[in-house]
This record gives C-alpha cells, sequence and structure tokens, in this order.
C-alpha cells in the first residue's frame, strides 16, 4: 500500500466525561474515496472538526502528506491541501456565488494585502472560480447571491468552493444532508467524477451513496473504530450489522 | 452594463458638487459661518467614513474611534506647544501615533468578538481620555489652545478659510477614494468575506484577524488624520474631544449614512451635524429629536440614508 495521505494515530477527545473520539487510528491513502460512517453521535463530525483544525484533539497525532498537522490552525491546514464541505452550510451569505468562489482560489494564490487593485477583475481568479463553478454544474448561477441559491444549490457551491483550493485531499461532511432524491442522485455522480482526480473523505449517512462511491468504509461507533475495509467487508462484518441494527437491511441490501 | 445614473448616483454627486462650490457660494453671499459649519463637516465625514472601514466593510464595532481624534490633536498640540509648527512633521507625528495605538489596541482587542469587543475599544479609548486630562504640561482637562496652525513652508495656508477648506475636502475626497480602492481589493474582498463568515474564511485559508488588525489599523491611521485636521480647525484640543460620546456620535453618523456604504458616512455626517446645527437654535435638548430620529432609522432603514436613495432608484 502507497504511504498514506493522511495518518491518524491514536486520536483522544472528549468533552466532559464523554469521549467522543476514543482512540482513534486512520489511515487514508492517495486516489482513494474513504468513507466513514457509523450511527448519530458516534464521533463523525468532532473527528472532522479535529482533522480541519476547528478543534484539538486531547491526544494523539495526525499527519497529512508526511507532516504532522496536530496542532496547526484551519487556515494553515488548507494551504497545505486539505479542503473541506460543512455539514450545515457554511458560505458567505451576501456574495455570489462567483466571489465565494474566487476567494477560495485567491487564498491560494500568494497573500492578500494588496489594497489597490479591483479583485473582482483579477481574470485568473474569475476564471478559476468559473471553472470551479462549472465543475459543480453553477456555471449559469455565478453572479446569483448565495443567500437566493437553493440548498441544493448552496451544497453544490461549498464542493466548488472546497475544489478551487486545489485540495490535495477532500472533506467532506454530509454533502448529501437535506438533499431531494434528484439532487443526491446529481451529488453522488459529481462525486463519482471528482474521486477521479482527488483523495476524499467522505462522512454520510446515506449508505446508499457510501456503498455507491466508496473504495473503504471506517465504522466509528461511541468514537470508536470497530471496523475498517471495502464494502463487501463491512456489509458481512458482523459487528457493524449490530451497530446499525435499526438500518440493517439498509446496509445489507444496497450496493 | 447596469447604468450608473439612478437617484443614488446623482444625489452623491450632487453633494460632491455642492461640497466642492460651497466656498464660492460662501464669498458669493458673504456667508462665512456656512464655510466655517462645512469645513468641520468635511472634518468628521472622514472620521466617519474611516470608522465605516472597520464597522460597515469589516464588522468590528469600534466604540472607541474618538480616541484617534485626540490622537492625532494632540500630536498637533503638543508639538505646536513644544515650538515645532511644521505639519511636515506635526502630521506624519500624528498619523504614525495613530497607527500606534491602532496596532496596540486592535492586537488585544481583535480577540473578542461581538459585545466585548465593543466593551474593550470602549474601554481603551476612556483610558486614553484620562491619560490627556492628566496632561497637566498641556492643560490637562482644559485643554490646551494652539496659537498657530501647521505650517507646509508656505504650500498652503491653513489660516486661510478657503484653503483649509479644500484641503479638508481633498482629504475627504482622498480617504474616500482609497476607502474604495481597499473595499474591492483583495484585501477588501478578505476584509467582507471575514465579516460574512469567519469560520468559511478560516477553512479556505485565510488567518482572518491579520487582515482585521490591518484594515483595523488602516481605519484609525485615516481617523488621526481627521483629528490633525480638526485640532488645526478649533485652534484648541481637549480632553472632551475623545470622549466616548464623540465615539458614539460618529458611529450615528455612519448608521445614518449608511453602514457599508462608500459615500454614506459623508452624508449621514452632512445631516447630523446640521440637524443638530439647526435644531441646537431652538431648544438646548435637540438630542430629544435626534434620538427619536435615529431610532426610527435603525427600525425602518436598515441602510441609512443610502438604504433609502438605493431604493429609490430600484423605483
Amino acid at each position: 500500500m502507497a504511504d498514506p495521505l493522511l495518518r491518524v494515530e491514536n486520536l483522544v477527545r472528549s468533552f466532559g466525561g464523554i469521549k467522543a473520539t476514543d482512540n482513534l487510528s486512520l489511515d487514508v491513502v492517495p486516489g482513494e474515496l474513504h468513507a466513514i460512517i457509523g450511527p448519530n453521535g458516534a464521533g463523525k463530525t468532532t473527528l472532522i472538526s479535529q482533522l480541519t483544525g476547528q478543534l484539538m484533539p486531547n491526544s494523539g497525532t495526525i499527519h497529512f502528506a508526511g507532516r504532522e498537522i496536530t496542532r496547526l490552525p484551519p487556515y494553515q491546514r488548507s494551504r497545505l491541501g486539505l479542503a473541506r464541505s460543512f455539514q450545515i452550510t457554511c458560505l458567505l451569505p451576501d456574495f455570489t456565488a462567483a466571489d465565494n468562489v474566487a476567494l477560495a482560489a485567491q487564498a491560494h494564490d500568494g497573500h492578500s494585502f494588496r489594497f489597490w487593485g479591483s479583485a473582482r477583475k483579477e481574470r485568473h481568479l474569475r476564471d478559476a472560480a468559473q471553472a470551479a463553478l462549472a465543475r459543480v454544474g453553477l456555471a449559469r448561477r455565478a453572479e446569483v447571491l448565495v443567500s437566493e441559491l437553493s440548498h441544493g444549490e448552496q451544497r453544490e457551491l461549498e464542493l466548488a468552493v472546497a475544489l478551487a483550493t486545489k485540495p490535495q485531499l477532500l472533506l467532506l461532511d454530509e454533502p448529501m444532508a437535506g438533499l431531494g432524491v434528484t439532487e443526491s442522485a446529481r451529488m453522488v455522480a459529481l462525486l463519482k467524477e471528482l474521486r477521479k482526480e482527488v483523495t476524499i473523505v467522505l462522512v454520510e449517512h446515506d449508505m446508499e451513496a457510501v456503498f455507491a462511491l466508496a473504495d473503504r468504509i471506517t465504522v466509528l461507533v461511541y468514537g470508536c473504530v470497530i471496523a475498517s475495509g471495502d464494502p463487501d467487508a463491512i456489509r458481512n462484518n458482523e459487528e457493524v450489522r449490530r451497530a446499525y441494527l435499526g438500518d440493517q437491511h439498509v446496509v445489507v441490501s444496497h450496493g | 452594463m447596469k447604468s450608473h445614473i439612478n437617484a443614488r448616483n446623482v444625489i452623491v454627486a450632487l453633494v460632491a458638487l455642492g461640497l466642492t462650490l460651497l466656498p464660492a457660494y460662501s464669498a458669493l453671499t458673504g456667508n462665512i459661518f456656512i464655510l466655517t459649519l462645512f469645513t468641520r463637516i468635511v472634518i468628521f465625514a472622514l472620521a466617519a467614513a474611516s470608522l465605516n472601514l472597520i464597522m460597515g466593510y469589516g464588522g468590528m464595532m469600534s466604540f472607541g474611534h474618538a480616541a484617534y481624534l485626540g490622537i492625532g490633536g494632540y500630536a498637533v498640540g503638543i508639538l505646536a506647544h513644544e515650538g515645532i509648527g511644521s505639519g511636515f512633521i506635526q502630521w506624519p507625528v500624528a498619523l504614525a501615533l495613530s497607527a500606534l495605538y491602532a496596532l496596540v489596541i486592535g492586537a488585544l482587542s481583535l480577540r473578542t468578538r461581538g459585545v466585548y469587543f465593543i466593551m474593550i475599544t470602549l474601554a481603551f479609548a476612556q483610558m486614553a481620555y484620562y491619560i490627556a486630562s492628566g496632561l497637566s504640561r498641556y492643560g490637562g482637562d482644559d485643554g490646551l489652545t494652539i496659537y498657530k496652525r501647521s505650517t507646509f513652508g508656505g504650500l498652503i495656508d491653513l489660516s486661510n478659510r478657503v484653503q483649509f477648506y479644500y484641503l479638508c475636502l481633498f482629504c475627504l475626497f482622498g480617504g474616500v477614494y482609497l476607502i474604495w480602492r481597499i473595499v474591492n481589493s483583495r484585501f477588501g474582498m478578505v476584509v467582507q468575506g471575514v465579516r460574512s463568515n469567519e469560520q468559511r474564511m478560516q477553512a479556505i485559508g485565510f488567518h482572518a484577524n491579520r487582515y482585521r488588525l490591518v484594515c483595523f489599523v488602516i481605519s484609525g491611521t485615516i481617523c488621526g488624520l481627521a483629528g490633525a485636521l480638526l485640532a488645526n480647525n478649533t485652534d484648541f484640543i481637549s480632553p472632551a474631544g475623545m470622549y466616548w460620546t464623540r465615539s458614539g456620535e460618529l458611529m450615528v453618523m455612519v448608521v445614518f449614512g449608511g453602514m457599508g456604504s462608500l459615500f454614506g458616512p459623508v452624508l449621514g455626517t452632512i445631516v447630523f451635524l446640521l440637524l443638530e446645527e439647526i435644531l441646537s437654535q431652538f431648544t438646548e435638548y435637540w438630542a430629544l429629536i435626534m434620538g427619536p430620529l435615529l431610532l426610527l432609522i435603525v427600525l425602518f432603514a436598515r441602510g441609512g440614508i443610502m438604504g433609502l436613495l438605493g431604493r429609490l432608484s430600484r423605483g
């Protein structure tokens, strides 16, 4: 197996008496789509927040592209090529779609202590934004204010913003959250395309999507990894079935 | 292309033209008072525009902006008192001290957000006020008379009303132009992005506070310039000019005109100071009328005067 792009070792994070991340270890190799699933409260979002730097772990280490990033703030991780989308849409509501993406491109195009020239007239930033928007099917909505985009479009824009930072690794926190059936299908098709270009860690509730997309699946329960393997192995894993008792038929019947 | 000819832009252009032609009107009618009044208005408009840069565009509710008026003013006053009358020394010192104060205050205050930020900037400004009150060599509470306005080696005579007015107006237009360039630049986009959603900006790779701090310093420096102008205008500087109520007035001017609009603070300042002037002729309780007016603007015209004009433009 290739050197992992992301290596998480013995990560621990507790809130009061509750261990939301409990001695968790995880590898993501370049090129794979690695899904993280688990019942509600399994600590998926807590894990993502530690990977992106919003939350600091109590102990353990995170390595990304051969470098330790355990204590780096979010903006430095982004510079290294770690991008994320948010579970709850997190955009600049009073900016246009194109502005949102152009800012992401700008963040990775040298420093922004430039006070004179108009940023909206910088061709290469606008082109980069337009390309990322086209990638997610929002090319024609570029000049619409984010607050006037539909929920589905905002989810797609989240993805475009992450892409515009030219990431090595994309952390997607429930990109399907709140999407209807057709929108979900579009998102799955989009992720199928993206996975060819970039390594992806996908946290998702939609089992159908996870089993359709993932190369490897890691199952979290109470902050611990209870299983990790390819979709078939996970589907047939006894412990996973037990953890997902309510959703059992979902895990078994799709894929 | 969108048409640039609409009610809002026409009014802005008319106001700018009116400000430019004011000395001619004053000379023709012999009305010196109006020139004096508008010199004051123009200076405060510059201060309000600088506050708008951090408050409207940056989302930083500084409640201590009067401190820069004081620092800029005292730099001029103290140097004049010590026999250094050249504006080429006084003014750079005024700007540098304002920038330095902003850097220190900003670095400390920007660790906080929201109400805490308001309170901490207020607290620092009040400290500056008490320090000024304690400067017994320079008049303490009573303030300091400036016997000679800044000199610029014969280039411009600040004691000449018209020349001084045009200098102030030049500074105002220059300041507004600078702010316009800044808010549309890469830097300005980042600052406004952070106002809109700080977490998102961090996630895409911006060190938000660094940009906020630089914005805070730019704003303070511009306001320091207004302070230097104001001291020359009144030939006097005292701690009263940096009291917290003055910071509040600057905020009101910005809100009146429309936060986050380029020319709004200028209109807001004109309306505020004219109203104050007119109302105070009728009653010393003019604030009783100004207060409810502000309330109406906040309740029914969120974007202030510029917001109203914008709605008018869209028909």
